[in-house]
């Protein structure tokens, strides 16, 4: 994890959001827009994480929904998502959060490694750790976040 | 001519860019006379243009290049150092093959009275002869004076008449005269002479032709784009085209005239736009036909075969993508048709036709696609003898050629596995060539078939869609949601309601088939394949589907309409569904997943089942591969009769069963179908009643049904049936090994007899 921290520290802005009560952040150099909710068409028979395909001025965006992806409890019934969009590797994914914060910036606060006792979903898609005063900000990978495949099963697993 | 036209502008379009590089290598070389790289490209290009101007019969255009390729060669081969001079004529020829070629453009020959190329050839002769050094003055004032000459009447007639005033547009070229005049510093008037011309020539120049509007050349007319920039066009005005329907919905109920009449425009302006952006993907197929001369006259040499290759349609325009797709194919089936179609000459002589056969390409526009045919005058395609070696390769079942027509058994060409080439040659023919050119063209949504008649030729057709980033669609609806099928893949659409449900309907051990016309179609339920429950409904909308050889039925909720929609991609975390092709926006701006009908066979795994059921109906007695119904009977045994025999297949509880004497029968279909129980009439243990419900299998007599009762149905199998009188006994045929298991093969008529002797 040192290595990952060591690369993390170069972004200072972060794009924030909710997920279960968490507070994440993804650097905003990644992040190509945000948008409330947007109205979804299902794909059977994919992967849970896979809410949806979203219709982004005319280009189709996969929403992701973070809550499954990192293990998280799902949303209550009736609560709508909103999409943080992000770019990944030549595409773009829309990850879903239930609220989006501010644009924060992080100039000045410690980085730290992820805490060892992390539910193992959780810390395969956290860089780092970032301490504020009234939070604590996970820094996301939005790359691992999209890759639904990747998802680490068992506990415990840590970095894969 | 046409051609012709076609190849100048090409080569017009290419001498311009070769001589804006010219311009500054002839530069860069002044600054570094020595370079070899710099001289040798230089070279290239005079002799790429001396060439093709030689070969469209340019003839002063050749001339001048000629001499000028010389002095390069002498400077490459470093006979010759570079200097002043001869960097001076060598700008002041490339100055003068610009002129030319401009000529060219204007009136299509090198003519063109009004550029002189005499002063410049002869300027670089003289260097030739002196070794590249101008030894003295005086030859120079020779060469310069017939130029003044030239120049002098310019400034005369200059405003008058026509032909002059081209005189002026070199201009440039004049100024450089200047200078290897001048350098030997000898008459002034020389010098003079053409420097007085410019400026008066100038004013001439620009003038000159020039009419008011612009007129621009074939170089300037043409840019090229980047292809992402032109698919991201695309993109965008499909996105205006949604936006802009969303605003004309809106505006219909609007009475701000304005507003209407804004909106009008925004509709059409969209069209158009739309129109044009898709256009700028389209390229002619001459682009590929181009290659083809050389290719059939390489091959011809190769394979001995004398042919007149004839081109219709050059322009006939397609989507780049689909031109791409199509390049290959193409190139093949050519190679496929010399080599396999047109004969030798003396064989062609010995058949009566000329010795040159015909090949012969042909695109146009039919419907929306695009057609191309590829017609040879050679051999044709004997069906017998591809039905002879499409049966050795065991590429289909006797069986399935006896219910093929002509048409049908040459198209067999197209299986994989399948060559007739008695020999292998390295043009064609390994096994890999027409069932790869088919797949290709399938996977661009297109369709291949052949025409043959033998001795008299054949006929490829190819139809493409002319763009693969609008397909024609049936969009359907399942659930909330609305799925899109391509087209290409649709074969029909068939409503089943009320009782023909249940007699066409039916459920080979949990697999329902559609019996439709004689044959029975595999059904594939949509709600299902993706993973949800059918909803129960009195009538059944079925979707014939195809793709490669496999056919099935898509049963659906309901059917919109077909359209046109946009193929968009979709995401990396979908990859991994093969039932998808990708996804498209609807009019409503809401995304609609596109069915991958291949992708969609495969993974319900109708591919396999389908040649088995294609063959369902043939009979016992005439064939060697029978269709079969493999069932289970007496807890485990496995016992089988032709398919053929069986009607229906039912369910019965168990409490519908009634008896009237010692008969069993159940009250079906407003009547009685008596039921015997296979197990003990073939001598096993009755086991039948263990199951939840009770399997029948209805048998249809020419006066009455009987339904045999068994435990359940395992299969339908295609089997060559190789009886064995082992097992034989009342009831009983014998058995034979399907599936790797032994089965007993069943004597319906004895079964049903039994039934008779009881009743």
């Amino acid at each position: 994890m040192s290595t990952a921290t060591a690369t993390v520290a170069v972004a200072e802005q972060y794009c924030t959001f909710w997920v279960a009560g968490q507070f994440f952040g993804v650097s905003v150099n990644e992040v190509q827009e945000v948008l409330r909710h947007q109205p979804m068409t299902p794909v059977p028979r994919a992967h849970d994480a896979v809410r949806g395909l979203i219709n982004l001025r005319g280009q189709i965006v996969t929403a992701v929904d973070l809550r499954v992806r990192l293990g998280l409890p799902p949303r209550a019934e009736g609560d709508l998502p909103m999409n943080v969009i992000v770019r990944s590797r030549g595409e773009v994914v829309s990850l879903l959060v239930d609220d989006i914060g501010d644009v924060i910036n992080t100039a000045g606060l410690s980085v730290e490694s992820v805490p060892s006792t992390m539910p193992a979903k959780l810390a395969d898609v956290v860089q780092c750790v970032r301490p504020m005063s009234d939070a604590v900000l996970l820094v996301l990978d939005a790359d691992r976040a999209v890759d639904i495949f990747a998802v680490v099963e068992s506990p415990g697993g840590g970095t894969s | 001519m046409d051609d012709d036209a076609e190849i100048i502008a090409e080569f017009l379009v290419e001498s311009h860019e070769n001589l804006d590089q010219l311009d500054r290598d002839l530069v860069e070389l002044e600054q570094n006379p020595g370079s070899r790289e710099l001289l040798s490209s230089i070279f290239r290009t005079i002799h790429t243009i001396k060439g093709t101007s030689g070969f469209l019969a340019f003839g002063r255009l050749e001339k001048l290049t000629h001499v000028g390729e010389t002095l390069l060669s002498k400077l490459r081969d470093g006979e010759y150092a570079m200097n002043e001079a001869i960097a001076e004529s060598l700008l002041r020829m490339v100055d003068t093959v610009r002129l030319l070629l401009e000529g060219i453009e204007r009136t299509g020959n090198d003519k063109d009275p009004n550029v002189d190329v005499v002063p410049i050839q002869a300027a670089i002769e003289l260097l030739l002869e002196h070794r590249g050094v101008l030894p003295s003055a005086e030859p120079v004032v020779e060469e310069s004076a017939p130029m003044a000459e030239d120049a002098a009447p310019v400034v005369e007639h200059a405003p008058v008449e026509e032909p002059e005033a081209g005189v002026p547009e070199q201009a440039p070229r004049d100024e450089v005269v200047e200078t290897p005049v001048e350098a030997p510093v000898v008459e002034a008037p020389v010098v003079e002479a053409p420097v007085a011309v410019a400026p008066a020539g100038s004013p001439a120049a620009e003038t000159d032709g020039w009419d008011g509007t612009e007129r621009r050349s074939v170089a300037d007319s043409s840019v090229r784009v980047d292809v992402d920039l032109l698919d991201n066009l695309v993109q965008l005005v499909g996105e205006l085209v949604l936006t802009r329907n969303q605003i004309l919905q809106r505006t219909e109920s609007q009475d701000d005239p304005d507003l209407l009449r804004a909106s009008q425009r925004l509709d059409l302006v969209a069209s158009e736009l739309q129109e044009s952006v898709m256009k700028t993907r389209m390229q002619p197929i001459g682009q590929v036909w181009s290659k083809m001369p050389r290719i059939v006259r390489d091959l011809a040499h190769q394979l001995g075969r004398e042919v007149d290759l004839q081109m219709d349609g050059h322009d006939t325009e397609m989507d780049r993508s689909v031109l791409e797709a199509v390049k290959d194919p193409l190139t093949h089936m050519v190679r496929n048709s010399m080599d396999h179609g047109i004969e030798r000459p003396e064989d062609r002589v010995a058949a009566g036709k000329s010795r040159t056969g015909i090949l012969s390409l042909r695109a146009f526009h039919e419907s929306g696609q695009v057609i191309v045919e590829i017609r040879d005058d050679g051999k044709g395609i004997d069906p017998a003898r591809i039905s002879a070696v499409a049966l050795e390769r065991g590429v289909i079942t006797r069986d399935q050629l006896a219910r093929m027509d002509t048409k049908e058994i040459v198209n067999l060409i197209f299986r994989p596995g399948f060559s007739t080439a008695e020999t292998v040659t390295n043009v064609s023919g390994r096994g890999v060539g027409m069932d790869v050119v088919r797949s290709n063209i399938e996977r661009i949504g297109g369709s291949v078939d052949v025409s043959s008649e033998v001795g008299k030729g054949s006929t490829f057709r190819i139809r493409i869609p002319l763009t693969l980033a609008i397909i024609p669609a049936l969009v359907v609806g399942e659930g909330e949601e609305r799925y899109a099928i391509a087209q290409a893949n649709l074969v029909e659409l068939v409503r089943i309601e009320g009782d023909d449900l249940e007699r066409q309907v039916e459920d080979l051990g949990g697999a329902p088939v559609l019996r439709l016309r004689g044959r029975l179609l595999p059904l594939v339920n949509l709600a299902e394949a993706l993973g949800g429950r059918p909803e129960p409904s009195d009538h059944l909308t079925v979707v014939v589907v195809q793709a490669d050889d496999v056919r099935f039925g898509l049963c659906v909720n309901a059917v919109h309409d077909t359209q046109e929609i946009v193929v968009k991609p979709i995401g990396r975390q979908l990859k991994e569904l093969a039932m998808y092709a990708g996804a498209t926006i609807m009019g409503d701006g809401k995304v609609a997943l596109i069915l991958d009908i291949p992708g969609m066979a495969q993974e319900q795994g109708v591919g396999a089942v389908e040649q088995e059921l294609l063959t369902a109906r043939a009979s016992l007695d005439e064939e060697d591969r029978t269709a079969l119904l493999v069932l289970e009977v007496s807890d485990g045994r496995r016992a089988a009769l032709p398919l053929a025999s069986v009607a229906r297949l039912e369910e019965f509880p168990h409490d519908r069963i009634e008896r009237t004497g010692s008969v069993e029968v159940v009250q079906y279909r407003d009547g009685l179908l008596q039921l015997v129980r296979l197990a003990p009439a073939i001598g096993l243990l009755d086991t039948s009643d263990r199951q939840e419900q009770v399997s029948v299998i209805v048998h249809e007599l020419a006066d009455r049904s009987v339904g045999i009762v068994i435990d359940r149905v395992l299969d339908v199998v295609d089997s060559a049936l190789v009886l064995s009188e082992v097992g034989g006994r009342y009831g009983v045929k014998g058995s034979a090994v399907v599936q790797d298991h032994v089965t007993d093969i069943v004597d319906l008529e004895a079964v049903v007899a039994r039934t008779g002797v009881i009743a």
